[in-house]
């Protein structure tokens, strides 16, 4: 049996479609069979990222409606063999999604897939709730910043609430994905700092993803970093990250923050 | 004092830090009483609905939390055309 991880985050443009990219390619590359899946229904951008955009003739609407069988559906990456996309649809309608329908996709996928991801859409409504619904683990996916780790918390407080693990009792593992960090600033104090987060929003943290141009460029590219650039800095944080997610045991290097003197005499003391 | 007094007003992160630890403190409490108001609002609406026909939109439940004190306000208009009670119209 496969593993569901639902990436998500309340706030949008954080960087949740990058990271089930990134994440998601990372696991594969090790061999492990993975799919991906874009909850954005009307928004679908997943397969952009993952550069099949022309490729998508089916999507998971469709799949639910029975209009098309699950393995018409999945498209298969050209560069990792293990790797999956199950697009969403475009299609405008917020209830096309059901509850069962999801379940019965996520049941088939969950049976043939290591690793399942689930790309879910910015908010907290319905859409984000089918998306973390069956969800074994969570990747939150926070930037150093007011609002989205204020959205973090609420999306946590769902997952411990709405989740099917959580109305039976059973736990979710939660991780915390910080993302677009930048040492300078946050060594400057113009940023929440890593320990800040894991204070407020106490997850264990997964992993830091540097600010950097090679992830829009990969982007731009449509290849997640982590196959396009797998050894510039942003890259391997992802690899790394992925490999925690996998169990292993890799201490978290916190980004080089330069420091002055005089930013060390006052530290986090100047609070 | 002047040299640390200006690095301390250069940074910003702490007064986040610190705003948000006092709001999420707040928010979670919230969060454990599931939406208070929305149970209100259907219980009252039924009640409501024994007696007289009343639309949806006409009934405003908010609750206005403060410090010691929270003040619930509930404002039910009754349109005259549907106000005759079910008893008397049936």
């Amino acid at each position: 049996m496969g593993k569901v991880v639902v990436v998500t985050s309340g706030k949008g443009g954080v960087g949740k479609t990058t990271s089930t990219a990134a994440l998601g390619a990372a696991v594969a590359k090790t061999g492990k069979k993975v799919a991906l899946v874009d909850f954005d229904v009307g928004l679908r951008n997943l397969d952009l990222i993952m550069g099949a955009e022309r490729r998508v003739v089916f999507d998971l609407v469709n799949v639910i409606q029975g209009q098309a069988k699950l393995s018409q559906a999945l498209i298969r990456d050209k560069r990792v063999e293990t790797l999956f996309l199950l697009p969403a649809s475009q299609t405008r309608d917020k209830d096309a999604l059901t509850e069962e329908g999801v379940g019965e996709v996520i049941d088939k996928l969950r049976s043939v897939f290591d690793y399942v991801f689930c790309d879910s859409p910015a908010g907290i409504e319905r859409g984000a709730q089918l998306a973390m619904r069956f969800a074994d683990e969570a990747v939150i996916v926070t930037n150093p910043e007011v609002s989205s780790v204020r959205d973090s918390d609420r999306i946590i407080g769902l997952l411990d609430a709405r989740t099917l693990r959580a109305e039976q009792g059973e736990q979710i593992a939660k991780h915390v994905l910080v993302t677009r960090y930048d040492a300078a600033r946050a060594s400057r104090g113009e940023m929440l700092s890593i320990d800040d987060v894991l204070e407020i929003l106490s997850v264990p943290l997964l992993g830091i993803i540097p600010e950097s141009q090679d992830v829009l460029r990969a982007s731009n590219l449509g290849s997640p970093v982590t196959l396009s650039e797998p050894l510039n800095s942003a890259a391997k944080a992802y690899i790394d990250a992925a490999r925690r997610l996998e169990g292993e045991e890799l201490p978290v290097i916190v980004p080089f923050e330069r420091k002055g003197f005089l930013d060390r005499l006052l530290g986090r003391r100047a609070a | 004092m002047n040299l640390l007094d200006m690095f301390k007003r250069r940074s910003s992160a702490p007064v986040a830090r610190e705003r948000l630890q006092v709001l999420l403190a707040y928010e979670r409490r919230n969060r454990s009483q599931p939406d208070l108001v929305s149970i209100l609002r259907e219980e009252i609406m039924a009640v409501i609905a024994k007696h007289v026909q009343i639309d949806q939109d006409y009934l405003q439940v908010s609750m206005d939390r403060g410090e010691t004190m929270s003040t619930l306000e509930i404002d039910i208009q009754i349109p005259n055309k549907s106000a005759v009670p079910l008893a008397m119209a049936g």
